[in-house]
């Protein structure tokens, strides 16, 4: 041993996992080295499938039910914990190595109150006792500028906001005071505004502790901002490694530069005809679920052969606004206009040539497709309902149809849905709607369910059927990087107003409504000192405010 | 908090209007019963003119409608009526009856809910090991055989072979509690093993499939010892589907346990509601009837109010 190795935290050799799949075991990750000194933080980056997060889990020996560590070793602090005893790990896992989940919502228990579960890592591993436990929880949550640090901990999940819980998550995994933190995707879920509080809140307690790190995530330009050091991988394999700062500035794989482009995709916008009577037109609609007004006097307008960006964090009434369009949703006042004419409030009442005219896309594929439908039917049934077509004419409707989203008839229209990727599988969903031959289709977060270089093919490919279809769009989004790349025109909500509307190139240069600077000064940039520049900002304009 | 009253208030509600329904359908049941009790009880000797005299006497001539107002009157004052058969006051006929059923469905309960519990958590944190599938194997069986074959199997072993039991629980004034708990042990083991089968699998099933759940991966990576994980972390987001089915089998215990009390000569409500039936004593058998169904509407209703206070989100709105 050199003296270099004790400051050494973390060391991977050749780790190879299993997964298991059709009753057999293929490996997922190839044989990976990597290693990890005190207080650094490793950022972990790659797409879904990379296999990022369970080399994440595999730092603690846990691979999920499914997975198996099949190869190499894992040395935390002399143990090695590919071959280390349950008892052994269970040891280490909570008190020296901790893990923080994606969604905080789904990870905290919601039977128990915060503080409740903060205290049981310490406390079982006879680190704290209770008492002293609490003391530790109030301070931390103070550290993380939760308010009310002295009472937020009893209060149960449900009570508190998503950025709140991810930096409760946060103190938890601080509880023992671990030497190393696995963070998964830790802001993924999360509103861009949040997201930069929960960003900022982890940055300072690692640097505090001097706490080792994993920080995975697909998104490098937050990685940029949290890591030292980036591992890039791709279907189990190391891509690329490298200091933060010289793979931002000159990546040396090519598939590391994609990566980097991903958010530079923008459409050129086109203008508004003169006097054009828009296809859809929102007017002044107030709508609630039950007593709840969500939407208060939102108008706005689709022009024909264009595409209008709803942008707003979650809560802020977009999904709504689509539901009262779609006549799902009823307004308590207010109409929607369909070239210049108005429609019944409720979908039951609009006859069934409207409803074909326009169509919706999810956010979820997954959920979307009837997982025992083969796409022959997915695609089959709108072409019968809506336009009678049977038999041969719409066998070479669907091929047709699949060809345009640029699936091979062939080899999909026998497949199952759930046979196919999230990407394949949103294809499929756009096809379905294409199948009723609409004039306007509702995207409702259509890509923020798949990676980004995924998310940028089906992006491209609305944009190519809008030229050729003469599509109408209505998208729906919380990524300003996907208004950039699709828009005409934008439309801000906030709380259920529209709090700013306007062609695409006017949004994005200043002066702006501040919720939609707010927005736009809150998307992470490639720049690894963006954060820390963007904080410093904010730090002076609340002090020149006297706050 | 008050939106749990609400929906409790609710509940209850619906609960009264359940009873009423039920109410008419049992009038309706009795009355679409074939026979009738002045002729049930004049046998042979049944001449028009008896029968009538009867009929007369007894307020059965007059319109369904009127009667079952009438009947439905009297229960609300708290009145039955009287037996047809042994003119004694029902409420003095049913009341020791109820408490009787009601004494060994508890007794029942008191040994099968906690071992249904106990057997269904050991299943789920000893999942697909041989204990789980030998508990499974012997639950089925247990479910599987019928409930007088169970306590004929009993008897045989626990008060032929070795008399340790008595075969039969005959009560007097004078049984101690204590007696009662010994007499009535092998009547109790019996429903144990008829309805701890569901519980158990229920308590299982209810884990495993929370096991999945990303909280519980999370308190596997705190550290967590798998019996803390499943007790502490799955059991109490388990807690709603495990108080529908023992509500069920509780209900159960009270309504259906005709056939156990006929094996062991036990003086409850399923041998006066089946001997009245043979009667014809309809007064009686209403009223029995009207018992079962209260119960099984209380059962139906507690769980449905504790399954509301197991969920955090509806005790500690935001």
């Amino acid at each position: 041993m050199t003296m270099n190795d004790d400051d050494i935290i973390l060391r991977m050799k050749g780790l190879r996992i299993e997964g298991r799949s059709e009753e057999k075991w293929h490996e997922i990750v190839h044989g990976v080295d990597l290693t990890l000194r005190r207080g650094e933080v490793l950022g972990l980056i790659g797409e879904s499938g990379a296999g990022k997060s369970t080399i994440g889990l595999a730092a603690m020996g846990y691979a999920r039910d499914g997975c198996r560590i099949s190869g190499g070793e894992i040395w935390f602090d002399r143990v090695d914990l590919a071959k280390a005893s349950t008892a052994e790990k269970r040891r280490l896992r909570g008190s020296r190595i901790a893990y923080v989940a994606q969604s905080a919502a789904a990870a905290f228990n919601p039977a128990h109150r915060l503080i409740d579960q903060y205290c049981e890592a310490p406390v079982l591993h006879g680190v704290l006792n209770r008492r002293e436990a609490e003391t530790a929880a109030k301070d931390l949550y103070g550290r993380l500028h939760l308010p009310d640090p002295e009472t937020i901990g009893f209060r149960y999940p449900h009570q508190v906001s998503g950025g709140q819980l991810q930096r409760m998550m946060t103190a938890m995994a601080m509880s023992c005071r671990p030497d190393l933190i696995i963070f998964d995707e830790p802001t993924t879920a999360l509103d861009v505004t949040t997201q930069i509080e929960v960003m900022a809140a982890i940055k300072d307690i690692v640097e505090q502790f001097n706490t080792a790190a994993i920080y995975v995530t697909h998104d490098l330009a937050v990685v940029a901002q949290m890591a030292d050091r980036i591992m890039v991988m791709r279907y189990g394999n190391l891509v690329e490694e490298g200091e933060t700062r010289s793979m931002i500035e000159s990546p040396k794989q090519e598939y590391t530069s994609r990566l980097l482009s991903v958010r530079e995709l923008s459409k050129a916008e086109a203008k508004r005809p003169e006097g054009e009577t828009p296809i859809l037109s929102v007017k002044r609609v107030d709508a609630a679920y039950g007593k709840a007004q969500v939407l208060y006097d939102v108008s706005f307008d689709v022009p024909k052969k264009r595409t209008v960006a709803v942008v707003g964090e979650s809560g802020s009434g977009k999904s709504t606004t689509a539901r009262v369009i779609t006549g799902l949703l009823p307004p308590l006042s207010g109409h929607v206009e369909y070239n210049g004419e108005p429609l019944p409030a409720d979908f039951k009442s609009r006859p069934k040539d409207h409803l074909r005219r326009m169509q919706m896309i999810y956010q979820m594929p997954d959920t979307a497709l009837n997982p025992k439908h083969k796409i022959r039917d997915v695609i089959g049934r709108p072409l019968s309902f809506y336009l009678g077509l049977q038999g041969r004419k719409k066998e070479e409707r669907i091929r047709e149809l699949l060809s345009l989203i640029e699936l091979e008839p062939d080899d999909y229209i026998d497949r199952m849905a759930t046979e196919l990727s999230g990407g394949q599988k949103q294809r499929i969903c756009i096809a379905r709607a294409l199948a009723a031959e609409p004039e306007v289709i509702l995207c409702d977060e259509v890509t923020s369910a798949l990676d980004q270089l995924v998310g940028e093919g089906i992006l491209k490919l609305l944009i190519k059927l809008q030229d050729e279809l003469d599509l109408s769009y209505m998208f729906i989004t919380h990524d300003l990087a996907t208004v950039k790349a699709i828009a005409d025109e934008v439309v801000v909500m906030q709380k259920g107003r529209v709090v700013e509307a306007g062609p695409k190139t006017e949004m994005f240069t200043p002066p702006h409504h501040s919720y939609t600077d707010l927005l736009l000064s809150s998307v992470p940039e490639m720049d690894p000192d963006w954060l820390d520049r963007l904080l410093a900002e904010r730090g002076e304009q609340l002090r020149d405010r006297g706050i | 908090m008050s939106a749990i009253l609400t929906m409790i208030g609710q509940r209850l509600a619906l609960g009264l209007l359940t009873l009423w329904v039920v109410t008419m359908i049992i009038f309706l049941a009795v009355e679409l019963l074939p026979g009738d009790f002045a002729q049930a009880l004049l046998g042979q000797s049944a001449t028009d003119e008896t029968v009538n005299a009867i009929r007369q006497n007894l307020g059965l001539d007059k319109p369904a409608v009127e009667r079952y107002f009438i009947w439905l009157g009297d229960v609300l004052q708290g009145d039955f009526g009287r037996s047809l058969a042994s003119e004694r006051q029902i409420s003095e006929l049913v009341g020791p009856r109820v408490y009787n059923t009601l004494f060994l469905a508890a007794y029942a309960a008191c040994i099968a809910v906690p071992i249904a519990l106990t057997l269904g958590i050991l299943a789920a944190l000893y999942r697909n090991s041989a204990y789980d599938r030998g508990v499974n194997v012997g639950a089925l069986a247990a479910i599987s055989s019928p409930e007088f074959f169970a306590a004929y199997i009993l008897v045989y072993f626990f008060a032929v072979q070795n008399a340790w039991f008595p075969s039969i629980a005959r009560l007097n004034e004078t049984t101690t509690f204590t007696d009662r708990l010994y007499m009535l042990f092998l009547p109790a083991v019996t429903l144990t093993l008829v309805t701890m089968a569901h519980m158990m699998r229920m308590t299982r099933a209810a884990i495993i499939n929370l096991m999945a759940s990303p909280y519980i991966e999370m308190a596997r990576l705190k550290g967590i010892p798998r019996g803390r994980i499943i007790v502490r972390h799955a059991l109490p987001n388990a807690l709603s589907p495990i108080i529908n089915v023992v509500a069920i089998n509780l209900a159960y215990l009270i309504v259906g346990v005709v056939v156990v009390e006929v094996v062991f000569a036990y003086p409850g409500l399923g041998q006066l509601f089946v001997d009245s039936v043979v009667k014809r004593d309809m007064p009686v058998v209403q009223a029995s009837a009207l018992v079962f169904a209260v119960t099984y509407i209380l059962m139906n209703l507690s769980a449905d109010i504790l399954s509301i206070l197991s969920n955090p989100r509806l005790l500690h709105p935001r």
